[in-house]
């Protein structure tokens, strides 16, 4: 599956979801939008489109009305190592952070062109269209290692970059490298039938490197050449579903 | 000043028309030419008041008062959401950059080939140009989620090293319209010497003070149109280039994204050819309401030039069929799955009343009325032909922004786009463009009087034999 994706491309830090796993439960989705202090835009907006999680459950349908059967792929930013969102902006707001190598917003950067939002084919950005609103008593619930964004920024799923950091900085104090598993996002944890995995792809013997693997790996949208960090697992063929 | 007098490329006598239906064969004495003109500069009726006051009302409620308050508010009063990011305001800042592309064509390309029909209206082109990039070139910063940081888009030296991201045509964008509005703020100026020191010489009070300061000094000495000619030439010649840039880079916005439907390198003559098509139409219905509402304007406006011009909107009216068909057979031809529902989209979803319309507006009409020659001499019809070309122009531009983003390559999250806000900001910025244009049209010279002159100097009716042949002597 690597033969097409340049070195440099290879992230350390890799999630590995497992679709024949995912019952679409949106654990996943709530999680994130706590830990990421995401806005809540209000049923008006969300039905308009402007709903703004960082993850989404995608269903895709399969078969014809009315046998149908849906898949879910829970759809974050990818990460890619060729990012389409990075070249078009125009103030480098949407960036890649080097040592970790994942795609980051700089939302005091960001002037607001959402020219990235357009350009991204996973449709993982999302823009604050307003100041939403935090009625009492969720103000209770920001994450304080998370910014608060205000409106006119683009934002995006970061991978729970404050997690990375603060497994970095907890292994530095006690004088020994990152272990697998001391970094998971939220998703991750959240995830009741254990789909999402995260870890670092270049240790051969972590998680994620084991089911990177698999002869049920993919990348989602592979054809556009943005080299994703996610990997999807999916079993070939049809999903089998009793009942 | 003179070679050798040749007859015309297209003699224009058939038997039954007289040469001075032509500007050209039709001269005045100079002083006379010259009251006209400045007739026309200084008369401002009553209507005329009333509608620079309405347009000013207009800008200020519905361009600055909706563009602050939405800045108060946020951005989410217009329409656009995920995935659609981009809606009316980027169409309309494309179709504004695509009118200023009238002035540099008729101006400077008609100018190098000596198109000779272009002599009394390169100024009123120009300045469509210089108030066309003003319009458009706000909506850059109106669609902005943050416009008080605008400024970082800008290249100045700062001491955290920050750059603009060369890389972004955003950036390329905004180098190419600034170029193009300073470059072509220059061309209009230059031809306008000779006309403001005339309008210095028949005037008095704060006019005889404003165009002594803008004429530069300007005496009409042998060198000083010799330099004027050289420099005209020089930027008649560059600016050509640079109006091609523009286009070509606006539509590189579209083109150089991975977005289906956008990514696509025909976009660049694409663009340009569909911004001549609607800048030209834009100059006929500029010329339209000029010649109507403006005194001494029928003698220099006259059918000749409806006709000449909609000749020149025919033409691209297949000029840019031709791209657009390129665009859409190798869309089909190459299959992709997403392609096909974008076109499904717009031609059969909700939007293909529109894609209808324009291409109603853009082939059918031009087509089934322009190559009549009674239809192109009468104006006012010219003016309805040419407003709906710029109907399909715009909705041509609508269709590609907000209607191609609306589906992508996860069906799971198409979504369709309506404007809130945004055509009452638009409605602002058409009425600054007519403000900007009903002020300067009593401010300078409309009509290019010495180009006038010039040329019906340059004209004459030779004998031959029995015959009377007009004939142009070379003045360049
Ligand atoms: S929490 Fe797990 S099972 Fe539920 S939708 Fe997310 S990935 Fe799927």
């Amino acid at each position: 599956m690597n033969e097409t994706v340049h070195d440099e491309n290879v992230g350390k830090w890799t999630m590995v979801i497992d679709l024949d796993q995912c019952t679409g439960c949106q654990a996943c989705v709530t999680a994130c939008s706590m830990e990421n202090n995401v806005a809540f835009v209000g049923e008006a907006d969300a039905a308009y489109g402007r709903g703004m999680h960082w993850i989404r459950v995608v269903r895709e349908w399969n078969g014809e009305m009315p046998d149908l059967t849906a898949d879910f792929r829970p759809v974050m930013c990818q990460q890619c190592g060729e990012a389409p969102c990075e070249p078009v902006c125009p103030v480098f707001a949407s960036t890649k952070s080097v040592p970790e190598q994942i795609n980051l917003q700089v939302y005091n950067r960001c002037i607001g062109t959402r020219y990235c939002g357009n350009n991204c084919p996973y449709i993982a950005r999302t823009f604050n269209w307003f100041d939403y609103e935090r009625p009492e008593p969720l103000n209770f619930q920001l994450n304080p290692d998370v910014t608060v964004r205000s409106r006119g920024v683009m934002e995006k799923c970061t991978f729970c970059v404050q997690r990375i950091r603060r497994g970095e900085e907890d292994a530095n104090a006690e004088g020994r490298p990152v272990h697998d598993g001391d970094v998971t996002p939220a998703c991750a944890q959240a995830c009741p039938a254990q789909a999402i995995t995260f870890g670092d792809i270049t240790d051969p013997e972590s998680r994620v490197a084991k089911l990177a693997r698999s002869a049920r790996a993919e990348r989602f949208l592979e054809e556009v050449g943005t080299e994703p960090r996610v990997i999807y697992l999916k079993g070939n063929g049809k999903v089998v579903r009793e009942g | 000043m003179t070679a050798e007098a040749k007859p015309m490329a297209l003699p224009h006598t058939s038997e039954e028309e007289d040469p001075r239906e032509h500007l050209m064969h039709d001269p005045l004495p100079r002083e006379k030419m010259n009251n006209m003109v400045m007739e026309a500069m200084t008369t401002a009726p009553l209507e005329y008041k009333i509608v620079v006051g309405i347009l000013a009302l207009l800008v200020g409620v519905c361009l600055f008062g909706a563009w602050g308050y939405m800045t108060m508010t946020g951005i989410g009063l217009a329409g656009v959401r995920r995935p659609v990011f981009w809606g009316f305001f980027i169409s309309t800042f494309v179709f504004w950059i695509g009118i200023s592309h009238a002035g540099t064509f008729v101006s400077a390309i008609l100018r190098v080939f000596k198109a000779e029909f272009r002599r009394p209206f390169t100024r009123a082109a120009e300045l469509m140009t210089t108030f066309g990039l003003a319009a458009g070139a706000m909506y850059p910063l109106i669609h902005l989620g943050r416009v008080w940081v605008f400024y970082f888009m800008v290249p100045y030296p700062n001491q955290r090293g920050l750059w603009p991201n060369f890389r972004s045509p955003l950036v390329w964008d905004f180098i190419a319209i600034t170029t193009y509005l300073l470059g072509s703020t220059m061309y209009l100026f230059m031809p306008l010497l000779p006309d403001l020191a005339m309008a210095r010489d028949h005037s008095t009070g704060w006019r005889k003070f404003l165009y002594r300061i803008l004429s530069l000094g300007w005496r009409g000495s042998e060198t000083e149109w010799r330099h004027l000619r050289t420099a005209i030439k020089i930027f008649a010649w560059a600016i050509i280039p640079v109006m091609f840039s523009v286009h070509t880079i606006v539509s590189w916005d579209f083109a150089v994204s991975t977005t289906i439907g956008w990514h696509s390198t025909i976009f660049g003559p694409f663009f340009v050819a569909g911004a001549i098509f609607s800048g030209v139409s834009a100059v006929v219905m500029v010329l339209f309401i000029v010649r109507s509402s403006m005194v001494n304007m029928k003698y220099f406006i006259r059918p000749e030039h409806f006709d000449a011009l909609g000749k020149l909107v025919l033409i691209f009216s297949m000029g840019w069929l031709y791209f657009y068909f390129n665009e859409y057979m190798v869309e089909w031809y190459g299959g992709d799955a997403t392609s096909k529902e974008v076109w499904h989209y717009i031609t059969q979803g909700p939007l293909s009343w529109l894609w209808l319309l324009m291409l109603v507006c853009n082939i059918a009409i031009p087509w089934l009325t322009l190559w009549n020659k009674k239809i192109r001499r009468t104006p006012w019809a010219m003016f309805i032909i040419t407003f709906l070309v710029n109907v399909g122009m715009y909705i041509e531009r609508y269709l590609l922004i907000p209607g191609e983003l609306a589906r992508n390559r996860i069906p799971f999250d198409w979504g369709d786009y309506a404007p809130r806000i945004e055509p009452i900001i638009a409605v602002g910025s058409i009425s600054l463009f007519l403000l900007l244009y009903a002020i300067m049209s009593r401010v300078i010279p409309l009509i290019p009087v010495w180009e006038v002159q010039e040329g019906q100097m340059a004209h004459a009716m030779k004998r031959v034999g029995k015959a009377k042949v007009p004939v142009v002597t070379e003045t360049e």
